[in-house]
């Protein structure tokens, strides 16, 4: 760990967003604009059966009787949703069956992304989907999975292959009616990974996506699909970057997990979209569904986030407790700088007896920034012995940005223990002079002070994007302190 | 053949019947209090009631209630009756001076509207302070309740038309407290919206105490607004004790604008009442101001409890601290909305909010939302809520020193009560709260306490 | 000369503390500051390290040549200054392996050496725990988040072993020990006494004194040095009390007007 922390120190130097680069290739555009042609044809492309496309259509005739959600303490400047490209996909072919056939261009991507595409160069136990504007590019480590009658593939191979497996689950956790972006997403959704883990089968190595926004003008809207049977566990991990731009681009992505008797899901995040410059110019506009489903008894789905990109976040990942004894976690570190904003927390819906959830969420503010925590903790008259803990912590950098703490308690049951807390502080400054007298300078030692502020939730990450999430946490407070 | 007429919503309806009773609802109004009205019903016609799930009333939606038929009147009627017989609010060994509103009219009982004391104390009518001390009311009325996005303090502006008015000048103390008593007693289904305006001049210092009962078993709906000022150093204490019967409805609009070096305390205690929405607004002007916010409520059967306060640190070096507690039995749901708002530059800032509830039944619902909105950096901010049940080893521990379960499970009930008690400043009004509190828990005050009257819930 | 100051004056919030101060502290000493509460002995300390709550208000404080007054505070300790804290604060979540590599490797830095290996850093760690009888448990913790009042006092002086200073300032290391703690932060300091640095010893009772003999004592009473001497000093004070010397400036006092 600790010769990490050393990269971490010299990469921290470099300052600035080191994913902002473009790389040109080769790729199909769909015309701008959102109709019903369009969907026909995103569908026809995809060689999508019927029933997918008729449930774009339903999605997306909803999706027009609503109105983008204004309670989010967040100032969301109006979009154009007929001025946004619905798909981009890197040419060529559309899937490939070897690495030999992959673009070599798009091999450097991944590569100076971190994320060499062939298997004897990765990260040993972990598997990744990587999915580039509307396609997955590759998975890798498929057929060692398939072995243990693990299915890890692209949404659209999912669709193809599985169709039994995706109509039964898709929109079984998040409807297309349950929101404005979850409708559009349902709509529109281009790709995305989906992972079914048999009943009695831990999997082995770590299954991680990786989204990559490369095109201009164009939005992203992935779909994430984990069904986890009895007794079976999974820990799921996913990272984004995209491009640096002027204006401003649209993600708006659906993760649905289900979790049956005794089964376990860990879904981890490192969200690092392009958060726009100092001034607030460009940056992705994060707008997320994710929500779990404890279907099962003694099921258990942990949500861990770190959140350091976007221009702007609108993102409460979620867990239905419907099982006996189900437990939920919500773990989460948001940081914001410069100007952005972010409107990001959980809901914990208790349904089963004895359920259970804690919550850790910390925000770090700086800059210019605004850093809302908003949860829901609803406890259902069913929910007999539920508990709930919530901590909810918020550190300020600098007098310009704003920490909010919107927390909703909602209770039915008498039997039900919920407590919440949270608290609102500034870093210490004894805490910087203690480092600084033992000659560590004050943007080190922030650094240091945020990372342990967040050890609670980085903790929680697997080993490889605990890492990468405390370089992110030094490097976006950069040039926070005064 | 019916009308093609478009039905009219119940804001539309406000609005037409304020349009059509102007001249009685503004007659002897001053020019400044004209105006004032027909603002109000402007930004009420622009915004109407709340609707359903909108943020700050997601848990209370109000325009049914004001849908419902109320008689609604703008001159004092005369209601023969002793108050005496069906009154007696004794708490026993506190001097207080005391004055009544009558459905929504200041009750002078045979006395002065206005009582004037030597050292310049004013307190009485607000509707005769209004025409006589023009300046001086014109100066402060409507400068504080806020009427943009408020359509409880618009609607109120519009139709007030008495309630009580105070006056302490610069570097002068209320001797006794004044206790103010709002009795509802109709023979009809009545609405009432009375307004009271309370100024505490520099280094100044008044005790208020204000009860609010139902004497008739008519349906009531009370929408009042109270501003409240305390000027530089002033210090303001009032105490509100809430005792209404099931068939009445309230929304009461507390507002509190606090200069430098101010001090006030706000106590809400809700012992009864059918459906309450208190809404308190504390601002911050000046630095080193303090505000304590404090509310307690015990219901149960299907009353409603909605408390929902917003601080406003608008200067650095302000203090504020708010404890809420709630006791729901039976089918009673209980709502906590606190807000503390830090503007930017606001340094120093200490703000504490904490929200306590015990669920007694499987029935009873909570909804508690605690908010912090900082946007200064040097502050000290924290909340918490829990909503929950006794403490099961506190509960044991006293039966095994061979008390009762249910005593012990009042103990500790009244025990959770009284962190918010204790904070009462004035000994025998806080023995007198805590007896009323005890026997409430006890189930002893199945009716609105004090109240001779034999209605039945 | 290692530190020299000169007429050193001190006000916190436009009060002055110290009114004052002359002080030399050659290699190889170790240097006692004794006095009452409220003297100014800890102001002493914080304006030495560059606490900005202190603000110098008068004369010069030269530091191997080089003016103190105009090094950020990280760049005194890279100059090999070192605080013990009377009050070390905690830090929760920062790891104190973490937080000591960094210090070391900035001080490195400094230097313009390579970083140290994390297995080399251990190393050197487990070297330096032994002078204090840390226990090992105590170094996986966050920065003195949890520790005991003796423990808090022994991390110090360990970190000072491991930062290996110049001079070192120990600010009422003593406060809140007892006897067997104090005897093992006695014991690591000594071994770490040599002849080419020094320490500042600041404290209000003799008894620390019994264990660092000190080659000098200097005695701080309203934010000046009355009286300075070896270290009978120390012995005299703690037979007779600070009313002593109290009752002897005042008299002095009185004669001057």
């Amino acid at each position: 760990m600790t010769n990490d922390q050393d990269k971490i120190i010299g990469e921290v130097t470099g300052g600035d967003y080191k994913y902002g680069f473009y790389t040109d290739i080769d790729t199909e555009l769909f015309p701008k604009g959102l109709n019903e042609g369009i969907i026909r044809n995103l569908s026809a492309k995809k060689e999508e059966p019927g029933w997918m496309t008729e449930f774009r259509l339903k999605a997306f005739r909803h999706w027009q009787t609503m109105k983008m959600p204004d309670w989010a303490y967040l100032k969301i400047p109006e979009i154009n949703y007929q001025d946004i490209i619905y798909y981009a996909a890197p040419r060529k072919k559309s899937r490939y069956e070897s690495l030999n056939e992959v673009d070599p261009d798009l091999l450097e991507t991944f590569n100076k992304l971190g994320i060499p595409l062939e298997e004897q160069k990765q990260l040993a136990g972990v598997a990744v989907d990587a999915v580039m504007d509307s396609i997955s590019v590759k998975t890798t480590f498929q057929e060692t999975l398939a072995e243990l009658g693990i299915i890890f593939c692209s949404f659209s191979e999912a669709v193809k292959n599985h169709p039994d497996l995706v109509k039964k689950y898709m929109g079984s956790v998040v409807p297309y009616t349950d929101n404005y972006f979850a409708a559009l997403n349902s709509a529109v959704f281009s790709d995305g990974s989906f992972c079914y883990i048999p009943k009695g089968v831990r999997c082995p190595m770590e299954l991680s996506t990786y989204f990559r926004i490369n095109a201009a003008n164009t939005g992203q809207f992935e779909r994430t699909l984990i069904v986890a049977e009895d007794d079976s566990y999974v820990s799921y991990l996913e990272g984004c970057t995209a491009p640096m731009r002027d204006e401003n681009q649209l993600h708006a992505a659906i993760v649905e997990i289900i979790a049956m008797e005794n089964a376990e899901v860990k879904y981890s995040t490192v969200q690092n979209w392009y958060p726009g410059d100092k001034e607030g110019k460009g940056g992705i506009y994060n707008f997320v569904t994710k929500r779990g489903l404890c279907k099962g008894d003694h099921s258990k789905i942990s949500w861990t986030q770190v959140e350091t990109g976007s221009a702007i976040t609108w993102k409460y990942p979620s867990c239905i407790l419907k099982g006996d004894y189900s437990v939920g976690e919500f773990y989460s570190v948001a940081v914001t700088n410069n100007h952005q904003q972010a409107d990001t927390g959980t809901k914990m819906i208790h349904i089963g007896k004895n359920s259970r959830s804690t919550i850790i969420s910390k925000g770090i503010s700086a800059g210019k920034s605004n850093n809302s925590y908003r949860g829901l903790v609803k406890v259902l008259k069913s929910a007999e012995n539920a508990r709930n803990f919530s901590q909810c912590d918020s550190l300020l950098l600098g007098d310009r940005c704003g920490a909010h703490t919107f927390p909703y308690l909602e209770v039915d049951n008498r039997s039900a223990v919920v407590e919440h807390e949270a608290t609102t502080s500034k870093i210490g400054e004894d805490q910087i002079f203690y480092c600084n007298q033992r000659g560590i300078d004050t943007e080190t030692a922030i650094g240091l002070i945020v990372n342990g502020y967040a050890r609670e939730v980085l903790n929680k990450l697997p080993m490889e994007f605990a890492v990468e999430a405390q370089k992110l946490l030094q490097i976006s407070l950069e040039g926070s302190v005064g | 053949m019916k009308e093609s007429v478009k039905e009219l919503n119940t804001a539309e309806k406000y609005v037409e019947f304020f349009r059509k009773n102007q001249p009685v609802i503004s007659e002897g109004d001053p020019a400044y209090l004209l105006q004032l009205r027909e603002k109000a019903i402007g930004l009420f016609e622009a915004e109407g009631f709340p609707p359903k799930k909108q943020e700050n009333y997601r848990y209370t939606h109000l325009e049914p209630w004001f849908g419902k038929e109320f008689a609604r009147y703008f001159r004092e009627r005369k209601i023969a009756f002793d108050i005496d017989d069906l009154f007696s609010c004794d708490i026993p060994s506190l001097e207080t001076r005391i004055l009544m509103i009558l459905n929504g009219f200041f009750y002078s009982n045979g006395q002065k509207g206005l009582t004037e004391l030597d050292n310049g104390i004013i307190y009485g009518s607000l509707r005769e302070a209004t025409r006589r001390y023009p300046e001086l009311v014109g100066q402060y009325l409507g400068k504080n309740a806020e009427m943009e996005h408020e359509p409880f303090v618009a609607l109120n502006t519009a139709f007030a038309q008495d309630g009580i008015f105070l006056f302490v000048p610069g570097n002068q103390h209320l001797e006794h407290p004044i206790q103010i008593i709002h009795l509802l007693l109709s023979d009809t289904d009545q609405m009432v919206q009375h307004r009271n305006l309370f100024i505490a001049g520099k280094n100044s210092r008044a005790d208020i105490i204000i009860c609010d009962h139902t004497l008739s078993p008519h349906m009531f709906l009370t929408n009042s607004v109270t501003e409240i000022y305390a000027e530089e150093n002033a210090d303001v204490d009032i105490i509100r004790l809430q005792n209404e019967h099931n068939s009445s409805f309230q929304v009461t609009n507390t507002w509190i604008n606090q200069e430098r070096n101010a001090r006030s305390r706000h106590s809400t205690i809700t012992l009864h009442g059918g459906m309450v929405r208190n809404n308190l607004h504390v601002k911050l002007q000046g630095e080193g101001a303090h505000t304590e916010a404090l509310g307690l409520f015990l219901i149960d059967k299907k009353q409603h409890v909605d408390n929902f306060t917003v601080i406003e640190h608008r200067q650095p070096h302000c203090t504020s601290h708010q404890q809420f507690k709630g006791v729901l039995d039976d089918d009673a749901t209980g709502v906590f909305n606190g807000k503390i708002q830090v503007f930017q530059d606001a340094q120093k800032t200490e703000a504490y909010q904490s929200n306590n509830n015990i669920l007694l039944t499987d029935t009873a619902r909570m909804h508690t939302k605690p908010q912090l909105v900082i946007h200064a950096d040097d502050v000290k901010c924290s909340h918490g809520a829990t909503v929950g049940q006794l403490d099961e080893e506190a509960l044991f521990y006293l039966r095994s020193r061979g008390i009762s379960v249910e005593e012990s499970r009042l103990l500790l009930m009244y025990a959770f009560a009284n962190d918010v008690i204790s904070r009462i400043k004035e000994p025998a009004l806080k023995n007198r709260i805590s007896h009323l509190v005890e026997k409430r828990l006890r189930g002893e005050l199945s009716r609105c306490n004090c109240c001779r009257m034999q209605c039945q819930d | 000369m290692l530190l020299k100051i000169r007429d050193l004056r001190v006000s916190v919030e436009d009060k002055e503390i110290l009114k004052g101060i002359d002080l030399e502290v050659n290699p190889g000493e170790v240097h006692a500051i004794m006095g009452p509460n409220g003297s100014g002995k800890s102001t002493l300390a914080s304006a030495l390290v560059g606490k900005d709550y202190f603000q110098i208000t008068h004369g010069k404080i030269d530091y191997e040549g080089k003016n103190l007054m105009e090094l950020s505070p990280e760049d005194r300790a890279r100059e090999g200054i070192f605080l013990g804290f009377q009050y070390p604060v905690e830090i929760p979540g920062v790891s104190m392996v973490n937080f000591l590599r960094t210090a070391v490797n900035e001080l490195r830095k400094y230097r313009g050496e390579e970083p140290l290996a994390a297995g080399d850093f251990l190393k050197l760690m487990r070297e330096k725990k032994q002078i204090v009888e840390i226990d090992s448990d105590l170094t996986s913790r966050s920065v003195n988040e949890g520790f005991s009042g003796g423990e808090k006092k022994k991390n110090e002086i360990f970190q000072m072993a491991l930062l290996n200073p110049k001079l070192a300032i120990l600010d009422e290391t003593d406060s809140g020990l007892d006897i067997d703690a104090l005897r093992i932060v006695a014991n690591g300091v000594n071994k770490l006494r040599r002849p080419d640095n020094a320490i500042i010893v600041i404290t209000h009772y003799q008894r620390l004194l019994e264990y660092i003999i000190p080659d000098f004592v200097h005695i701080l009473y309203k934010g000046r040095i009355v009286k300075s001497g070896d270290k009978n000093l120390a012995v005299e004070l703690e037979k007779h009390g600070y009313d002593w010397i109290k009752q002897e400036l005042d008299v002095e006092a009185k004669l001057s007007e």
